[in-house]
Order: C-alpha cells, then structure tokens, then sequence
C-alpha cells in the first residue's frame, strides 16, 4: 500500500459525447442519441475506469471533469455510478478540496437534477451560453434561448451551486461590437465565479465551414481582423472592470475560483482521459482513446488496446511543454520549476529564445519568473512555438 | 545480318496529346513482341514524371518485329521523340536518324500549333510523312474535315490515311501496312567508313554512357575504336546492341542502315552531344553529317536548397543530373538572401522544371528557385560587350551603353473568337505583330516577334487561360534586339533581397513592381513589426505595400485537454519557419520567391 503522502496527483475527465442537436460551428465527438445507447457508453466508461485498477493506487484524484458534448443529458444515476467507479478504483482522500466540475448546457437539467448533482458532490457547474442574444444563439445552431439559460442558471444558484461557470464566444459571424458588449455585460451582471472566453474557430467538416471557412461564400460576413481584435480588448476590459482576473489565455476568474482541473493541463499534472476520444497525459505518455463510438466501446476495458497515437514524453517533449504550457498561464513559469523539473537552469536551454523574444516585447523576464505580456498573450501561437526544440 | 530493306526507321510527330505515346504502346503491343499483359500503359514514356504529365522528356526507341501481309518479317525502328518547343534540338536530331514520319492528328482537334512545327520540321528532313488520324471514337471527331486541313495547310495526300483510335486499338494494321509500304527503307553503304548519327545518349551506372545512335554507312562493333568527330572523344567500343522494350538487347554488329546503342567507357554524356557523328578512328568518314550543333541554354535561373546545409547534396545531384543531360549547366553562385546555390542553364522553362521536381523527387531536396532570366548582352560604355544571366551580376548604369535582349518568333494558333484576347496578351507583352492567316473558317495563325524574358514567366498559363485552353504555340529563336531594359530591385523592409530582383523592359517596369510588391504582400506572413514593401529601379522606389504588424495570433482553446492538438499546431507554425528565408530580421517563405513568377492574374 503506498502511503498517502506519497500518492501522485491525477485529475480525470469524462467524455460525455452526447448533445440534444449538433451545433453548427462544432467539431467535437459529440452527437444526438437515445437512452440505450447512453446507458451502453457509460458501461463502457465504467469498464475503463476499472482497468486502472492496477496502477490506481499510486495516484490520489485531485479533479474530475465531466465534459462534453453535454454531460447534463445523461440521467443523474449514470453520473453517479462514474462518480462512484472512481472513488471505488482511485483514492480519494481529501473529499473537501475534490474538484467535480459537470458542464451542462440550458434545458438539460432541472431542479430534482440540481439537487442530485449536488447530493454526489459535484461542486463546479460549467454552463455553456456562448451569446445572450437570441438570434446568435440560433445562428450557431444552439439548442436554447437566453431564457432558457437564465432558469438553469437561476436553478444552479437556488440548488446551492458557489462555483458556476460561463462559456461565452466573440467574433461570430455578422455579431457587431455593441451586440457583443451587451453579452459581456449581461454575464457579469450575472456575477458567475468564473468565465471563459474564445472567439469562434471556423473548423474544418462543420456546416460553419461550408459557410465562413476560408474562400466560402459567407466568409465575409466574419468580424474583420481590427473587430475581432476590438472585442478581444474589450472582453479584457470588461472582465478586469468586475474584478475577474484572467489567469490564462482564454479563462477568467474571480479570486480563489480559478479552476483546479484546467490549471493542471498547464501545470503538467498527469490526468486520465475516460471515453470516447478523450485524451490521457499518464505515466509519461499522451495518447487519447478511439474516435469511433463502436470501436471505443470494444475495447474501452483494455487498456492497451485502447490507447491511438501515443506519445512519449521525454525530457527534451517536457520541457517544450512546460515552457508552451506554462507560458499560457498568467503568471507565467517559475524558473526554480524549471530547474528542479530537469536538473539544468532554463538559460541553459531556452537563453536565446528568452533574450530574442524579450527583446520583441512578447515576453518579459526577472530573477523567478518567466511570463508574456499581454502582447504576447494576444500572438502566443507565435511565441510559443519557437520553444518547440529541435 | 539484316537486308536494309527489310528496315524502316521513323518517329511519330503529333501536338501535345493527340495520342503519340499510345499509338507507340498500340504498335509496340500489335507487331507482338510484348503481350498486352505484360504493356504498361505506355511502355515508352519510362521516366515517372513522363508518365504523370503525359509527355515525352527523353527520347525513347524501340525496335520491334513486324510480320507483313506480304508474307515478310520487317524490322521498325521507332524512334519516340520529345514532344516539346524546349527540346526542338533533340526533336530534330531524331528526326535526322530516320526515313519517315508519323504525323498524328486529332480527329476532332485538327492540325495544332505542335502539328505544324514537327511537320515542318519533319520536312526539313526530307522525311516520307504519312498522316494519320487518331481519336475517331471521339464524338466530335470529324476526319473528313481534318484530312481536307491536313491537304490544304500542310499538301499532304491523306487519301490513304489510317483512322484510328489508337485508345481502342482500331485499324492499328493499316498503320503498320503503311509504314512498309510507305516509308522508304535505308540505303547506306555498309562498306563505306563508320558514320553514325548520335540521337541520344544516357548514362548508366553499370556501363557508362550508352548511345543512341543510327548508323549510316559501315558498320561497328566490339573493339571498335569510335571516334566522335564534334567533341574528338575516342573509346573503344564495349558493347553493341538493339532496344527491346525497356531494355538492351546485345547482338553482334551495329550496320549501315540499323538504330542501336552502343557502349564504352565513357564517363559523360558531354563527350557523346546529341548531333555529332561517330566513327572509325582507324578508317575515319570523309565528313561529319550535318546538322551538329552545342545545344546553349536560353534560360538561367538560380537554384538553392530550402536547407542549406543541403548544398553539397543539390551539388552531388546536380552533377549526376548533368551526366545524363548534356544542356543542363550550372555554376555556383551566392545570394545574399539564399545563401549558396547554382545559377543553371536550362532549355527552356520546362526544362527547368523537370529539374527542378527531379531534384526534388529522385533526390529529395527541397529547391528554392529564383527568377528566370535569359541571356542579356550588355555593351558597356568602354566597348566591351558582357553576357549577364544573373541580374545582380548587371553593371553600374553609368557603365552600360546599351543592352539587347533575345527575340523569338512565335506561331500561336488559336480559335477566332479568341483572337482578340491573345493579340492583347502579345501586345501586352511587347509582341511584334507580323501577320496572321486563318488556316479554316474558325481557327488563325498569329505570328509574332516576342521577347524570350516575355514567355518566361507566365506566357503559357495566360495564353491558356486567355484562350479557355484553346490556343496552342510554338517559337524558334530569332536573335537579338537593342531594348531598353532595367533592373528592377524588391526592398523587404529596406533591405534589397538580391534574389528577386530581375530584369525587365522600360516601359513594363512599373507594373511589374506594383504586381511584386501586392503578391509579396500576400507572401510574406506578418511579423510583429510592419513591413514595408518597395520596387525600385536605381535606389528610385515605384511602388510599395505594407505588410502590417501581427495583432492576434492566438488559439484560446485546448480542448479536454488536448495537449497533442495544440502541440502540432505549434509544430506546423514552426514547421512553416522553417521554410522561411531570413532576409534582415525578416522571414520570407521560400514559397514567395517562386510565386511572384505568375503575376498574370486574368
């Protein structure tokens, strides 16, 4: 038995891939279903998590994430026999501090829900809302109007939910600044702990694609550079006015929500991936589960079976990931971290990169610490990737 | 040995895509010296890339068995010719090497600028020509109305004239009937002295160089001592033979009237040119035969490696290349923008870039070609006269006279409607009209005078998309032209990039430099500074783009975690970097100094 204080930290997320209709801009693994279907992958589920057995004991659960497609579409007993599979596989010591976090998306949860949730110890509620404008809500293919968010919202809170938060999404197509900032206003009026924010990707095989992708008809009709640029200020702007701090990229919170489960993918902290595609970081390895329902439901219980396109992580791929990584947090990396991560002071590996980039004002450097200016926040793609080593 | 008049030696000559490969497949397969399983789809085009665009690069011959009607086995020597106005040297030499032609046409397209050139050139050659109609399974086709095209522009009788579909394998014998009965049979002395005309020559890893050749008078075999008269090599001869169908087959004697190849150990095509003449050292030929000529590149551009310290590799392919390709040239040269490199002299532009995807496919680099240029005589103020291939090579304006360029006459044949838009295009690229004659009712043939550095760049791909793929053409080189000319700089962020300045006309300078800077524009990704963009002739800007500072690169959303996701998007931007060229603190992808060669955007 591994004593306690040994145990590593782990956090796990679950795919729930199911959704009430497909939005229209998405490229998840997520589509409408019946019950047997769900009652079929969440045995699966149950079977994955079990064939950790063996190196579960090593590793104490510090987060579970229920994400989606939309978790709150499964039945609250199904939630439960994963929450219960966990606890019974992992070992889960401090109750107090375990972060479960479920997203739900409006018109899938209702009161008798809220208070099951809450009864399994689910204490971190993700809604997904994306506009508060109804017209938006419908050009993205949304399953719900504004309305609708506000009972599940409303419900959350009356249910005893302190730790709620909200999705929201910029440049979409035809959306003007003032539309834009009246959903920003509308969500902090709303006071949620935490809110995160991304403009709308136009990806490849979504019925967005065949509209705005690159050289299609209604291209056009996306934000311009100089507004997408606008409403990123302002989104910075606003959020900062009601004392969110952004503590990553794309992700703000008022102080002390901050969430523990995304943190950890910066921070490099191994988690276990459960369901249909869902990607692993686990005992030096990335790898994610099949894409395919049939094939993941096969093999869901072998865990070597189930692994597609593992990578190892050696110290050269650890190190780029912990200055890509780490860089996306606002507080940016810790030099110590560094060194006592691999043995070599972070000059040794990244000195010329540091000092150019310094120089280019995208990043900024003292005795600690390492951390992009907002500049650099705003072309990180850019400046993260010349970490990438040779 | 065989009767010379069992021989017929020819060539098929036809337009681009009316079928030539495949009635050389259809013969080959016919006179049985391979069963249909065992035909690739065009057993003569051999080289990949041949085969991908459907043309023919390097001569390819063959000798094939025919059993005649008349009871008697013949002996064809087909020689497989390349189908394109940059090899017009090589196309001639094989014409040389034979008594007869093909002259295939389209039933439906009908007699093409292509048609004309290598009928003409056939002719040239006093070569028997014997018309043959391809494609009548085409829905469109209408021989009646080609045969009358074929009589009244070229004056050949086609009252005999095979229509075939040479696809379905139709009416192929009356082919081969006509090419016994046609096709005269050779008529050499076989006691004369040696005199063998080199059509071709490759090398092989195994036995050196081995050369095509016809032989004219005498005869030659193993222990020959042959001598080419142009190039003075000597060799004694290893091994003489005949082609099967992708292979050497050995036999005892190469004579008088016979196409075979011949083997020594020679270590360079340079030493066997295409033209020259072979014989007997001990009892030499009174004269050459004619028509020898050094085959000069007419366009240079430069070559680097994407990775430089993949320079010794482009070094070792290029060398390898050029013993099998005697017109390509290369000497190094350095740019300031990419590093060390070769400035190579190609044929034309399609030769330039067989190389250049050789390079890239049998020998995996990854090129970076400049602009093309052609061969500019600058007559510099103190008398002296300079030839100049690289434009940063161009002297001080105060110390040029005056320059000329380099003329070709073209013939383009194009469909009536188009005739408006492709004389445009001509005189938009300073074309010199000199007539045109409608060859029916629906189709013209415009003649003109062009500047060669005109159709280096784009001519082909305006021409095509100008004509809807309709016109077609052909051009001789005609000499050259007091012009006036400029050299045209590219500034990225003040700094001149060396590798794409080029030479152009007074009069086109300006819209040439507004057309660079908008493309570069497009180019050059943005960095975290603007970056200006200018043309300039002589430290004089003419025009200028700015390519702005990036404000947002930023991907917000790591999916459930999906570190590997983010990873590789990261590596492909990486990736992209690497495939830049740093010009001052600028990077410029190796994409933009190709891409502003097409600058035509109608």
């Amino acid at each position: 038995m591994v004593k306690k204080k040994n145990r590593k930290e782990v956090g796990i997320y679950v795919h729930i891939p199911f959704c009430l209709k497909k939005c229209r801009y998405c490229d998840f693994l997520s589509t409408p279903t019946d019950e047997a279907e769900k009652e079929r992958y969440v045995q699966a589920v149950l079977q994955e998590i079990e064939s950790y057995q063996e190196v579960a004991k090593a590793y104490q659960v510090r987060t579970i994430y229920f994400g989606g497609g939309t978790p709150s579409l499964l039945n609250p007993s199904l939630i439960c026999d994963i929450l219960e599979k966990i606890a019974k596989v992992f070992s889960i010591s401090d109750r107090s501090s375990l972060e479960i976090t479920l997203e739900v998306n409006p018109k899938t949860a209702n009161r008798e829900k809220w208070k099951q949730y809450k009864a399994m110890g689910i204490n971190r509620i993700s809604i997904g809302l994306q506009s508060t404008h109804d017209d938006e809500l419908r050009l993205l293919g949304r399953a719900h109007s504004y309305a609708d968010f506000l009972e599940t919202y409303t419900q959350a809170r009356e249910c005893g939910f302190h730790n709620i938060s909200i999705d929201v999404m910029s440049a979409l197509p035809g959306q003007t600044l003032e539309k834009y900032e009246e959903t920003l206003q509308r969500i902090v009026e709303l006071n949620p702990e935490h809110i995160s924010s991304y403009s709308l990707i136009i990806e490849k095989h979504t019925p967005f694609w065949e509209l705005y992708g690159e050289g299609k008809a209604c291209e056009k009709d996306l934000p311009d550079e100089a507004l997408d640029r606008k409403m990123y200020e302002r989104t910075k702007e606003i959020f900062s006015l009601h004392a969110y701090e952004r503590y990553e990229i794309s992700n703000y919170a008022k102080k002390g929500f901050e969430s523990k489960h995304n943190s950890s993918y910066w921070q490099r902290i191994p988690y276990i991936g459960i369901g249909l595609g869902a990607a692993s970081f686990f005992e030096d390895q990335r790898f994610h589960n099949p894409l395919q329902m049939q094939e993941y439901i096969r093999v869901a219980g072998n865990s070597e079976k189930r692994k597609r396109e593992v990578e190892h992580i050696g110290t050269r791929e650890a190190m780029e990931e912990f200055m890509f990584l780490g860089l996306r947090m606002q507080c940016g990396i810790e030099k110590a971290a560094f060194y006592k991560s691999f043995g070599k002071q972070i000059e040794q590996v990244y000195g010329e990169v540091l000092e150019k980039l310094e120089k280019q004002g995208v990043l900024r450097q003292n005795e600690f610490c390492v951390f992009l200016t907002d500049y650099g926040i705003d072309v990180s793609n850019l400046v993260l990737s010349e970490f990438l080593l040779e | 040995m065989i009767e010379q008049s069992k021989i017929r030696n020819f060539c098929i000559v036809a337009h681009i895509d009316h079928g030539k490969s495949t009635l050389a497949d259809r013969i080959i397969e016919k006179t049985g010296l391979l069963t249909s399983r065992e035909m690739q789809a065009q057993v003569l085009d051999n080289m990949e890339l041949e085969r991908e665009r459907g043309i023919t690069i390097k001569a390819q011959t063959v000798r094939i068995v025919y059993k005649a009607k008349d009871g008697e086995e013949y002996i064809f020597n087909l020689i497989d010719t390349p189908g394109h106005v940059d090899f017009n040297y090589e196309v001639s030499r094989s014409l040389a090497a034979c008594e007869g032609a093909i002259l295939i046409v389209d039933a439906a397209q009908g007699i093409e600028a292509q048609t004309l050139a290598n009928c003409y050139l056939a002719l040239d050659h006093d070569l028997e020509i014997l018309p043959v109609i391809n494609k009548i399974d085409l829905p469109s086709a209408d021989p009646d109305r080609v045969k009358a095209e074929i009589e009244d522009i070229i004056g050949l009788d086609t009252e005999n004239a095979p229509l075939i579909s040479a696809k379905l394998g139709l009416n192929i014998e009356d082919v081969l009937e006509q090419i016994v009965a046609q096709i005269p049979a050779p008529s050499g002395d076989i006691n004369a002295p040696l005199k063998a005309l080199i059509f071709d020559s490759l090398y092989d890893a195994y036995k050196g160089v081995i050369v095509f050749c016809r032989v004219f008078d005498g005869r030659v075999k193993k222990g020959t001592k042959m001598r080419m008269i142009a190039t003075q090599a000597e060799a004694e001869v290893v091994e003489v033979g005949t082609f099967g169908a992708g292979q050497f087959i050995p036999c005892e004697e190469l004579t008088a009237g016979m196409v075979g190849y011949v083997t020594a150990s020679l270590k360079n095509v340079k030493d066997t040119r295409v033209g020259d003449t072979i014989t007997d050292a001990e009892r030499p030929c009174e004269e050459a035969l004619p028509g020898y000529k050094k085959v000069n590149p007419m366009v240079y551009c430069g070559l680097y490696p994407a990775d430089g310290s993949k320079y010794p590799d482009l070094r070792d392919a290029l060398e390898k290349l050029q013993l099998n390709d005697a017109s390509l040239q290369y000497e190094p040269e350095t740019s300031i923008a990419l590093g060390f490199g070769f400035r190579c002299g190609f044929l034309g532009l399609l030769h330039l870039e067989i190389i250049q995807e050789r390079l890239e496919r049998e020998y995996n680099l990854d090129i970076v070609t400049t602009a093309p240029s052609v061969i500019y005589k600058v007559y510099k103020t103190d008398g002296e006269m300079i030839e100049i291939t690289n434009p940063s090579n161009l002297p001080d304006p105060s110390e040029i006279d005056h320059m000329e360029e380099p003329i070709v006459s073209a013939e383009i044949m194009v469909t009536t409607e188009f005739v408006g838009p492709i004389m445009n295009l001509c005189q938009e690229r300073r074309g010199v009209y000199l007539g045109m004659e409608y060859i029916e009712t629906t189709r013209a043939l415009l003649k003109y005078d062009l500047p060669l550095n005109e159709i280096i760049y784009d001519f082909f791909d305006a021409l095509k998309s100008r004509s809807r793929g309709y016109a077609s053409f052909d051009y001789d080189m005609k000499g050259y032209v007091p012009s006036e000319l400029v050299k045209l700089d590219i500034l990225v962020n003040k700094e001149e990039v060396d590798a794409l300045s080029f030479i152009v006309h007074a009069d086109t300078a300006y819209e040439r430099g507004r057309k660079m800077c908008e493309k570069l524009k497009t180019e050059i990704p943005r960095h975290l500074f603007e970056i200006p963009i200018q043309a300039a002739i002589g430290g004089k800007v003419i025009a200028r783009e700015t390519v702005r500072a990036m404000r947002k690169d930023v991907l917000a959303k790591c999916y459930g975690g999906d570190i590997s996701r983010k990873k590789k998007l990261l590596e492909k931007q990486k990736e992209g970097k690497k495939r830049m060229r740093q010009v001052g603190n600028v990077e410029i992808p190796q994409q933009a100094f190709m891409s502003v060669l097409k600058l035509d955007d109608e």
